[in-house]
């Protein structure tokens, strides 16, 4: 099998808090494959955004550490490269998207700038090329009148168009990934049917890989050829998007999709809340994190020791941590059918 | 309908002066909702629906128009008529974590509204705090601790006691539960309902969510730019839309099965919001709508009764396919549309 574009092995992160250090990336491993789209879906304090940053050298800013674990990026390795090794591949082989577009950009320049200055930088490209570059990405992104429209601000654009701005710069210099946390959540669903529609469009065109950061499994299914599930820190499931759909393994996961109201409105019931509340890295259950909120759990199996990571059955690629799995699979698949 | 209704609005609309210009932010809105009833208000960014929210409780200011609760006007209320007004009528916001005054313990947060509105002794407010807060699925006990102590959804769970402490008649609830937590959203769905069928009071919700109005109320009316262009049954309004607005929004809403996804005919809109500055012409929808035609630039649409319940505004049901208050989805079928922009 070919080596994945995006690696991570075992990567931790810690954050400091009033009590010490707390760790808010578990261990986590999962990989993006060349020309694929993997989601890494959870809800806050999931550490799903924060793993993300981690990857590429965003935490250390932030007053964060990676404590262990390894990224490998196309052959390199990202935990421990230099700021300024790291600089060259963000931007350039890897570009990003955020939840707010209003405050990536800067008001204070162009839109056509702002993206003719990323190529600069990043491909010394001439003014007069960066430019081009500029109003051929624009207008890639379906931005009408990309010529004039260059010379205009972020402020004259709507949320939706700004993200489409976004879009277009972190995919100016032609990344092999493209990393987009949470990039439609702030927008309107009509506008963020559009910004997916996009992204598929601009992955499908060039190839680049595509880790995309979500809270909503609706985005998942719409997307995502793998993903990820994570739940206090750590990944719970992962499995191929139509797998994930048709047979969650982990009762997270199935408490999820029964909690949202569009998979109650068509099965003619109630949307089945999670009981509790998200776990918190101050104070993570002990054995399986999730066992507090989880109505199967058991005595024991569910609450001594931590729970690991494991193939659905021997050979398999998806994996789940549960220590009921088995005996579960058939009770999950009844309980998501509609 | 003999019942006098909790909340009737006639002709509402709200305009913010922007430079030397007028923006009508609520357009000739009515509405109405029964006693205990609920009344789902969706639509997106800019259609109006928080700002109609905040004029019906007049915590903004009328341009025009008529609110009554109850018998009362609401919208020509003085100020000392609108304090005894707002007793009963409350509203519970979006972001817990910035609806909640950091500085005040839960009791005070609760016993607030008890003091202003209400006179009563010390030891009775207390006892009410006490209920209201098991009323909500939270200890008695958490009364003595501050907001920053709590999960959004107990907070939202505290927001939410707040509003419901002086038994309002009507209460509005603008995205209650968009800001929580997935796994914790249908907590609080579910808790409106008891809380609603305990204390019989009338909601307007306000959300972007029309899965979401499907579950919580029997009514829907969808806004867009200010206007109110389809109403009727939640059920009718989401099966059958006969706006096509409505069946835009109901379609961008990715639902949880990828292969459901890939087969779905979406209809995609194009463009943007046009400023409420300067509404188009006619539908104001006709610059976004895939189905536009040359009447819906010349004249405003008419209000149409749907098949099922409701009314929308749309030339297609008078022109073109002249779908005369059918459902949209015969038409979606045949157009098969999947228009990107």
């Amino acid at each position: 099998m070919a080596e994945p574009l995006l690696e991570l092995r075992d990567l931790t992160v810690q954050f400091p808090s009033p009590n010490g250090w707390l760790t808010v990336v578990d261990k986590v491993s999962f990989s993006v494959g060349r020309n694929d789209i993997v989601c890494v879906v959870g809800e806050s304090g999931s550490g799903k955004s924060v793993t993300m940053q981690a990857a590429v050298g965003l935490v250390q800013p932030k007053g964060g550490r990676v404590t262990g674990g390894s990224v490998r990026f196309d052959g390199k390795e990202l935990v421990g490269m230099s700021n300024r090794d790291l600089n060259r591949v963000r931007g350039d082989e890897i570009g990003f998207i955020f939840q707010e577009p209003m405050s990536s950009l800067n008001p204070a320049y162009t839109v056509g700038e702002q993206i003719a200055e990323v190529v600069r930088r990043h491909r010394g490209a001439s003014r007069a090329d960066a430019w081009k570059r500029a109003v051929e990405m624009l207008d890639r992104v379906h931005i009408a009148s990309a010529a004039s429209r260059a010379r205009e601000y972020p402020h004259q654009f709507s949320g939706g168009m700004r993200q489409r701005v976004m879009i277009a710069m972190a995919v100016a210099c032609d990344p092999k990934l493209l990393i987009a946390d949470e990039p439609s959540t702030a927008l309107d669903v009509t506008i963020q049917a559009r910004i997916l529609e996009l992204l598929r469009e601009l992955q499908r065109e060039s190839g680049m890989s595509v880790l995309f950061i979500t809270h909503d499994l609706g985005v998942v299914a719409d997307i995502a050829r793998r993903v990820v599930v994570m739940y206090g820190a750590q990944v719970v499931e992962s499995a191929s998007a139509d797998e994930l759909f048709a047979r969650p393994r982990h009762p997270y996961t199935a408490g999820l999709l029964a909690a949202m109201p569009q998979v109650a409105l068509e099965r003619g019931q109630d949307p089945v809340a999670i009981p509790g509340t998200v776990a918190q890295a101050h104070a993570w259950p002990g054995g399986c994190r999730f066992n507090p909120r989880c109505v199967y759990r058991q005595e024991g199996a569910c609450t001594t020791v931590p729970v690991p990571l494991e193939p659905v059955a021997p050979g398999q690629d998806a994996l789940v941590r549960c220590a009921l799995a088995a005996s579960l699979s058939d009770t999950l698949r009844e309980a998501v059918a509609a | 309908m003999n019942t006098v209704p909790c909340l009737k609005v006639d002709g509402l609309n709200v305009t913010y002066p922007v430079g030397r210009g007028l923006l009508h932010a609520v357009v000739d809105v009515s509405l109405e909702i029964g006693p205990g009833e609920t009344l789902g208000l969706v639509g997106e960014s800019g259609s109006g629906k928080s700002t109609t929210g905040l004029a019906v409780l007049r915590l903004i200011d009328i341009a025009s128009g008529t609110v009554r609760l109850g018998n009362d006007d609401v919208a020509g209320a003085n100020r000392s008529e609108l304090r005894t007004l707002r007793k009963r009528m409350q509203m519970v916001f979006q972001d817990p974590y910035s609806s909640l005054n950091p500085s005040m313990t839960v009791a005070q947060l609760l016993e607030e509204p008890l003091i202003i509105h209400a006179d009563l002794p010390k030891s009775e407010r207390r006892s009410m705090v006490g209920r209201i807060l098991e009323s909500v699925g939270l200890h008695a006990g958490y009364a003595a601790r501050y907001p920053h102590e709590f999960s959004g959804g107990q907070r939202q769970r505290i927001a939410i006691a707040r509003a419901m402490i002086l038994a309002p008649e009507l209460v509005v609830l603008d995205e209650p539960v968009s800001a929580l937590d997935v796994s914790t959203q249908s907590q609080i769905l579910a808790l409106l309902k008891t809380i609603q069928a305990e204390s019989g009071s009338a909601f307007l919700l306000v959300a972007h969510d029309l899965a979401v109005v499907r579950l919580m109320s029997p009514r829907v009316a969808v806004m867009y730019l200010g206007e109110i262009v389809e109403t009727g049954p939640s059920a009718r309004v989401y099966d059958e839309p006969a706006h096509p607005y409505t069946a835009a929004l109901i379609s961008a809403v990715p639902f949880p099965d990828p292969a459901r996804q890939r087969r779905a005919d979406r209809i995609i809109l194009g463009g943007d919001l046009p400023s409420p500055m300067n509404p188009p012409s006619g539908c104001r929808f006709r610059t976004r709508c895939p189905f536009a035609m040359e009447i819906c630039s010349q004249e405003a649409p008419p209000k149409v009764a749907v098949e099922g319940g409701g009314v929308a505004s749309c030339h297609l049901h008078a022109h073109g396919p002249k779908l005369d208050g059918g459902s949209l989805r015969p038409f979606l079928r045949e157009k098969r549309v999947a228009m990107v922009e």
